[in-house]
Formats: structure tokens, C-alpha cells, sequence
């Protein structure tokens, strides 16, 4: 009789030694609520943030995504050969904003003897309206010999299929006058730094301008081929071929002022941005 | 509008002293530094229940470049903190800077004012002021932490966390190292992220070339030359974008040391050796191995896992993994860990003294992404046991999203771009299984499904389209599980972080697989895992990658009691 409570005696000892072994046992695998009872929530903040507008939120985090960045690009500045004689020729841009709204400034022309020549600035609102696209609208002014010209500006340009940058600007300036540029370059790569960039411009104007010897129609195309040595990826020298080509009657005032409307020029300069 | 913080004036002073060490001769310091956060070197660890941390900015030279490194207590990496679990810990925290700062202590489930997020947990620590961190620690484990504010990640402000477990080690080891890695950059992080949204592969030197294009044509022949060229070109995507900071700008550093400094663990023959290993990084997922040794990984992200044996893991941004090693020889054995891009690598040694050093592998050839990790469902013949979860909304996320996932992919078992069927053992998610099951064994009541999104030629992140500023909080219901579903509609690896709650991944059948804190979603997958919203309070959720969180990729998360109280 006395048997029993030793017998249960030991089996609860051997329960409890079973249970305590499995409580040793380094393998969680097979008890899968291991981490449900060991996780504990966290306390409630005992002091809570509140609502703030999205600037002070910004600036008490020192993190801002529509933070503007700008940048200035002089995409050419180079010397050319010209039948002209020597020019200096630029065109650069730069811009200013945020992800989806800057400001764009464009300017490009010709030095020649001391005279600008065929010289333009663009200053733009360029707004992203789709996935590689934005518009852009402003204003822009053209200088250089002849009467200076203001035209409103409003265009696209973005980043067509296959990498092509392109630009469309379509102009209307004072006395009806109308005008069209189309740009496109590509960026090709001999090396990480060595870099081929094949470029095309086009000008359109809806009637001619004679005190600035431009014919209506298409005006003038230029194709250039520019090959230039990323030394750091904002500095790189080039050297380039360019096929300057004038058509129509702005074909003709070249040519009546001894100029050769079609003429493949020779280019030494620098790309360079910050 | 630039508010660059980190200019070499935006230091204090009166503390302006060298970091010895970092930049003095090799020589001199070798025996010091290498040994790392091991107790002869006095500060670099810290251990018990009171700490006071004192963040500063301190003159480096790590390259061969003065620099200004955001310190804590005057280290590069921060000190080792030293935790025990049960503990009440309090931190005082001070800012010598000029600038305001904080501390995250990554990974810790602590209550929303002890997070260390400016503008969510707390106002931040204004230059001169100190805030006191108290919380107890309920939890054991390898954690990291580090600055919230700004680039102060960037330039120095990571350190490790380990805790001792109440009960002692799970896996048992004979000594152990923690292995954190990072990048040093000698360019002013500010110019870093200015310079992403003015060219955003300016740090891309393995771009494509007319070279590249003869050789494929003389592999692969001209028809599927052509054809590949034009499919990159029709998304105007890049193959070889796979990180956008590269090598270039960094010098990647094992324990705050370069590799040519080649910091070294000791061992003696015989022992296992546990390996703590926390990506600290700000923009830098590392492939890591140690040639002649296989990795035993125990743990993730601190939690316990099966014991998993592979040859190589990659280690995304914040993630942290325990290995166990047992070096049988007595000889060095070189820790590499080369970064996903292959512009660079860490390096480190274990050997059974000081001065002893292995061969360096090279790295690896630099990967191309594939239409799989476009999410374009290609390429599956590569990876068996995938099939194509054809779920992705017809979404227009606007003109910020670059491209979307046609047939994104669950890809637990796809060890990733540049670690696919290299002859090595690599460990995937799918290998993952942590110790005592979920936390919640509740199915989710619902699915929250959020897209990684962005524009890589304007340099835009965010989820579902919408940048931090544009998108209302995520609203949890105090209590809830719910599951949250992650599409990668980029061609970038993303690891996202939740603040304050575990995030439990799910296989495709929806079995508990891995508890995590950061978690990496690859370009094209779909990823699903249980969140418990126990945590009241406002939380930041974000990708880890520095300069994707600083251009929009973050998102509050509010745990809401019903009634709308926060608490």
C-alpha cells in the first residue's frame, strides 16, 4: 500500500526531470511558441510626438525629399575652324528645383571676330509630366548681329527610347513670327571615360527674318560628332567634327556674304559641369 | 537650400583632437588596432547598465585624406555596447556637434520615444544638449546602432550591440568577434547625393561599351546581341546598375580598419569561433566569405536560427548575421567581403596571431542584371522551385517610377544578382528558419501591399510612387496581425526597415520562416511578412539604403489604438 504514493512519487520526479531536460534542450525547432512567449511588446511612449507640418517634420529631421538641387552644364565651349575664321562657340544649360519642377535656363552662340553671332538664351519652366518626360514653357531671347528677337517658348524634352536626349521647342515671337528647334544627342562608350557623343540641331522659323539673314522654313542643321576624355566625370576636353549645313534663303544670305553654306568644321573644347 | 552639415567648420573645436590610431603610422598602432573592439583596447567596449555616449566630430585620415568622421566617445566605429537581457539600460546621450543628432538602436523593440527618429520618436538632441535613453532590454542578440539625422551614418556614427542571453548561448562558442562593415568616403556626403540627382550613374564605372557590345556580338552572335541591347534601351534601363555609390567614392572598412590595414581576429586551432557580422554600411550590400572555412549562420538579425552551413551570404544594408566558424588549421584565413557591384571589398583576417595574413581572392566579375530582376518572369529556367506570382495591380504610381514589375516573383530560394549558381553555397531567406516559431501564430487579417518604387535618372525613391512628403501614415490597428506584402518595381535591391516591430517572412504557402528586422526585397520579387502592431505610437519604416531614405523611400507607420488614441 505504501507503494503507491512512492510510485507516484517517482513518476512525478520523472516528469519533472523529462520536462526539465526538455526545457534544456537547445533545439527550439520543435516548440514553435517559444517566441510567442518570449517576445514582449514595448511600453507606450511615455511622451508622444504630435502632428507637425511636413517643413518643420522635414527640418527636425534633417531630411527633406523636395529639397531643390541645381546644376550648370557648359555642354560645349569649344573653338572652331570655320571659313569664317576661327569661332568660339557655346552651348551650355542649367537648372534649378526640385524633382518635378525647375527652373531651366539654355543658352547658346557664336563668337566670331569679336561679334556674337546667331547667340539665344531660353529660361524655362520645365515640369516632369510623365515617366521621361517634361514640359517646359518660358521665354526666349535672341542676340547677336541683327535686331535682337523675344519669343514665348514652349516645348518637351525628356529621354526618348534607346538613351536619344531630345528637345522640342516651338516659338512665337512679335510680328506673327514662328520658329522650331529640335535637338537630339546620344551618348556612346569606348571606355568608362572615352565617350562618343553624336549630336543633332535643328532650326525652323515660320517666315524669314532678313535683318538677321534667316530664311523661312528649315534654316539650318548641324551634326556633330564630339569625342571627349571623362578626366573626372565634370571635366572632360573633346575634340569633334561638326557638318554645319544652311538651307533656303538663309542658304542664300551665307552665300551672298561669301560663306559656304555647307562646311564641315573642325572643334577643339571642354564639357564641364557642377 | 544646401544644408551641408558636414563641412569641416561644423565641428566643435575645443574637442578637436586626433582619432589615434586611424590615421597614425601602421607600426605604430598595429597591435592596438587589431584588435578591434577585444577588451585590451579600453573604451571600445562598453558593458553594464549605465552609459554615456558622447557624439562628436574628430579629424580621420583613413585614406591617405584628412576627413571629419561623426563619432561616438571619439571611435570610429562607435564602442561596442555590451547588453544583458532583463537589464534596464539608461543611455546618456550628448551632442558636441553643431548640428542636431540622435541615436537608433537598430533592431531593439524598445517604446516609440526611446526609437531615436527626430520628428517621430523625439525632437532630436540639439548641438549642446543631452538626451537619456532608458529602456529595458527584453531581447538578446547582435544589434547595431546608429545616427538617424542626416549623413551622420555616413561619415562614422554605427556601432555594435550585443546582448547576453538570460539563459547563455543557444549555440556555444569557444570566443567570438563582431565583424562590422561600412564605407568610408572622402567626398562630403551631401556632395554625394547632390551629385545622384545631377547624374545618377556618376559613380557607374563598368557602364557598358561599344567593347562590350563586339564581344557579345562574337559570344552570342548579332540577332540576341541585338535584341538585348534593344530591350535595355526600349525601358531605358541599365544592366550594370547595381549600386549607386560605388568603389569609387568608397573605401570599405572591416571594424572601421581599411583592407590594406587588414584588421585581425584571433583563434586558437580548434575552437569555434562565433562571428557577429552587422552591415553598417550607408549604401553597400556585401558578399561575404572566408575562403577555407564553411559558415555556420545560428542567428539573424539576432534571432536564433536552425543552424545553416554555406560557403557565402550576402549581407544587405543593416542586416545582421551570426556564423559560427572552426578553424582546423593553424594558419590565416582572409574574411572578404566584396561589395555587390564588385567596385571593392572589405577585408579582414582570422589567424592564430597577429601578422599572419592569406591570399585575397579577387573579387568576383561584375554581374548584369537580367529581365528577371526586372520583374519580366525571364530567365526562370535558371532557378528551379519558382513560380510567378502574376499580381501586380495595373498601377500608375506618376511620372516618378521608372518602371514596374510585369510578373514580380516570391525568389526566397535566389541567393541574387551576381551570387546565382557560382559554384559556392549561398544562403537565401528560403534557409532561414528562427527558433520557437512566430511571435504571432494569429493568421493576418489583412494584406497591406506597398510597391518600391523610383526614378534612377532623376534619383527619386519612394513606395507606390509617393516620396515621405506626398504620402499620408500608414495606419496599424494596436493589436492587429496583418501582412505586409512588398513588390520591388525597381532594378535595386531594397532592405526595409520597420522600427518597433518584427517582421516575420512568410514562404510562398505562407509558413513562418524567418523573424527579421531589416529585410531585403530583390529587383522584380514579391515578398510577404507578418507584422504584430503591438507597438503603440509612430514608427518610421524606410529603405536602409541612406540616400534612397533621404530622397523620399520612408513612410511613417502609426499603431493606432481603434479609437484613434495613440495611446
Amino acid at each position: 500500500m505504501a507503494r503507491a504514493p512512492l510510485t507516484l512519487f517517482c513518476s512525478a520526479l520523472g516528469l519533472m526531470l523529462a520536462a526539465g531536460a526538455l526545457a534544456d534542450q537547445p533545439q527550439g525547432s520543435t516548440d514553435d511558441t517559444g517566441s510567442e512567449t518570449a517576445h514582449v511588446p514595448p511600453d507606450p511612449p511615455h511622451h508622444e510626438m504630435g502632428d507637425m507640418t511636413y517643413p518643420r517634420m522635414a527640418s527636425m529631421m534633417q531630411m527633406d525629399d523636395r529639397a531643390r538641387t541645381g546644376m550648370a552644364l557648359l555642354d560645349q565651349l569649344e573653338w572652331r575652324h570655320t571659313a569664317e575664321g576661327n569661332a568660339a562657340v557655346w552651348d551650355a544649360e542649367g537648372w534649378y528645383g526640385g524633382d518635378n519642377n525647375k527652373v531651366w535656363f539654355r543658352s547658346e552662340g557664336e563668337r566670331i571676330a569679336g561679334a556674337t553671332q546667331n547667340a539665344r538664351a531660353d529660361v524655362l519652366w520645365d515640369h516632369t509630366v510623365a515617366r521621361w518626360w517634361s514640359v517646359q514653357a518660358g521665354a526666349r531671347q535672341d542676340f547677336g548681329a541683327g535686331p535682337g528677337r523675344t519669343w514665348a517658348a514652349i516645348g518637351v524634352q525628356g529621354l526618348a527610347p534607346y538613351w536619344f536626349n531630345t528637345e522640342a521647342t516651338f516659338y512665337v515671337g512679335e510680328q506673327g513670327r514662328t520658329a522650331m528647334r529640335l535637338k537630339a544627342e546620344y551618348e556612346l562608350l569606348f571606355s568608362q571615360r572615352l565617350v562618343l557623343q553624336p549630336e543633332g540641331e535643328a532650326n525652323l522659323y515660320g517666315k524669314s527674318d532678313p535683318a538677321r539673314q534667316l530664311g523661312s522654313g528649315l534654316s539650318d542643321l548641324e551634326i556633330g560628332l564630339r569625342l571627349r576624355y571623362e578626366v573626372r566625370r565634370e571635366f572632360a576636353p573633346y575634340i569633334g567634327v561638326v557638318w554645319a549645313r544652311q538651307f533656303g534663303s538663309t542658304a542664300d544670305h551665307v552665300r551672298e556674304s561669301g560663306g559656304n553654306p555647307s562646311e564641315v568644321q573642325f572643334a577643339a573644347g571642354l564639357r564641364a559641369w557642377f | 537650400m544646401n544644408r551641408s552639415r558636414f563641412s569641416s567648420g561644423s565641428f566643435n573645436r575645443s574637442r578637436r583632437h586626433f582619432v589615434q590610431g586611424l590615421a597614425g603610422s601602421a607600426l605604430a598602432v598595429a597591435g592596438a588596432r587589431h584588435f578591434g573592439w577585444a577588451a585590451a583596447d579600453a573604451g571600445a567596449v562598453l558593458s553594464g547598465t549605465e552609459f554615456d555616449l558622447e557624439i562628436g566630430a574628430l579629424p580621420v585620415n583613413l585614406t591617405g585624406q584628412a576627413g571629419i568622421a561623426t563619432t561616438v566617445n571619439g571611435r570610429l566605429p562607435a564602442p561596442l555596447l555590451r547588453w544583458r537581457e532583463g537589464d534596464v539600460i539608461t543611455l546618456r546621450v550628448s551632442n558636441r556637434l553643431s548640428t542636431p543628432t540622435s541615436i537608433h538602436w537598430h533592431g531593439m523593440i524598445v517604446p516609440a520615444d526611446m526609437d531615436g527618429v527626430p520628428g517621430l520618436s523625439f525632437d532630436g538632441i540639439g548641438p549642446g544638449e543631452t538626451y537619456v535613453y532608458r529602456f529595458k532590454v527584453n531581447q538578446s542578440g547582435t544589434y547595431w546602432y546608429h545616427s538617424h539625422s542626416r549623413f551622420q551614418e555616413q561619415t562614422g556614427l554605427y556601432g555594435p550591440i550585443v546582448i547576453e542571453p538570460r539563459d547563455g548561448e543557444r549555440h556555444r562558442a569557444d570566443r567570438e568577434h563582431v565583424l562590422l562593415l561600412s564605407e568610408w568616403t572622402d567626398l562630403d556626403p551631401e556632395h554625394i547625393y547632390r551629385t545622384l540627382k545631377r547624374q545618377s550613374n556618376y559613380f557607374n564605372f563598368h557602364q557598358r561599351t561599344v567593347g562590350d557590345f563586339l564581344n557579345d556580338v562574337r559570344t552570342q552572335g548579332l540577332k540576341p546581341t541585338l535584341a538585348d541591347r534593344r530591350r535595355w534601351g526600349q525601358m531605358r534601363m541599365d544592366p550594370t546598375d547595381l549600386a549607386d555609390v560605388s568603389g569609387y567614392a568608397y573605401t570599405y572598412l572591416l571594424n572601421g580598419t581599411t583592407p590594406a590595414r587588414n584588421w585581425t581576429g584571433l583563434f586558437r586551432r580548434g575552437e569555434k569561433v562565433r562571428l557577429r557580422i552587422i552591415n553598417g554600411s550607408s549604401m553597400t550590400f556585401f558578399d561575404i566569405r572566408i575562403p577555407g572555412l564553411k559558415l555556420t549562420v545560428v542567428a539573424a538579425d539576432g534571432q536564433d536560427v536552425e543552424p545553416v552551413t554555406v560557403d557565402e551570404f550576402r549581407i544587405g544594408l543593416a542586416e545582421v548575421y551570426d556564423v559560427i566558424v572552426e578553424p582546423k588549421e593553424d594558419r590565416a584565413y582572409t574574411i572578404f567581403a566584396q561589395s555587390l557591384d564588385r567596385s571593392g571589398y572589405a577585408r579582414g583576417t582570422l589567424a592564430p596571431q597577429l601578422g599572419m595574413q592569406a591570399e585575397v581572392p579577387s573579387l568576383d566579375s561584375r554581374p548584369l542584371l537580367t529581365m528577371m530582376d526586372m520583374g519580366m518572369g525571364h530567365d526562370m529556367s535558371h532557378m528551379p522551385g519558382m513560380s510567378a506570382a502574376p499580381h501586380h495591380a495595373p498601377a500608375d504610381f506618376g511620372p516618378n517610377v521608372d518602371m514596374l514589375a510585369a510578373q514580380p516573383q516570391s525568389r526566397l530560394d535566389d541567393p541574387g544578382v551576381g551570387l546565382r549558381n557560382n559554384g559556392r553555397r549561398v544562403l537565401t531567406y528560403a534557409d532561414l528558419h528562427t527558433l520557437g516559431g512566430p511571435i504571432d501564430h494569429r493568421p493576418a487579417g489583412r494584406d497591406v501591399e506597398l510597391h518600391l518604387t523610383g526614378h534612377m535618372e532623376r534619383f527619386v525613391w519612394s513606395f507606390n510612387g509617393q516620396k515621405f512628403s506626398e504620402a499620408e501614415p500608414l495606419r496599424f490597428n494596436y493589436g492587429e496581425r496583418l501582412r505586409l506584402v512588398l513588390v520591388n518595381d525597381s532594378m535595386m535591391n531594397h532592405p526595409i526597415h520597420l522600427h518597433g516591430m518584427w517582421g516575420e517572412i512568410e514562404s510562398e504557402k505562407g509558413e513562418f520562416l524567418v523573424r527579421k528586422h531589416t529585410i531585403t526585397v530583390q529587383p522584380g520579387q514579391r515578398l510577404a511578412y507578418g507584422v504584430t502592431a503591438d507597438a503603440l505610437g509612430r514608427w518610421a519604416y524606410h529603405c536602409h539604403l541612406l540616400y534612397h531614405m533621404e530622397a523620399g523611400m520612408f513612410r511613417e507607420v502609426r499603431v493606432e489604438r481603434k479609437d484613434g488614441a495613440a495611446s
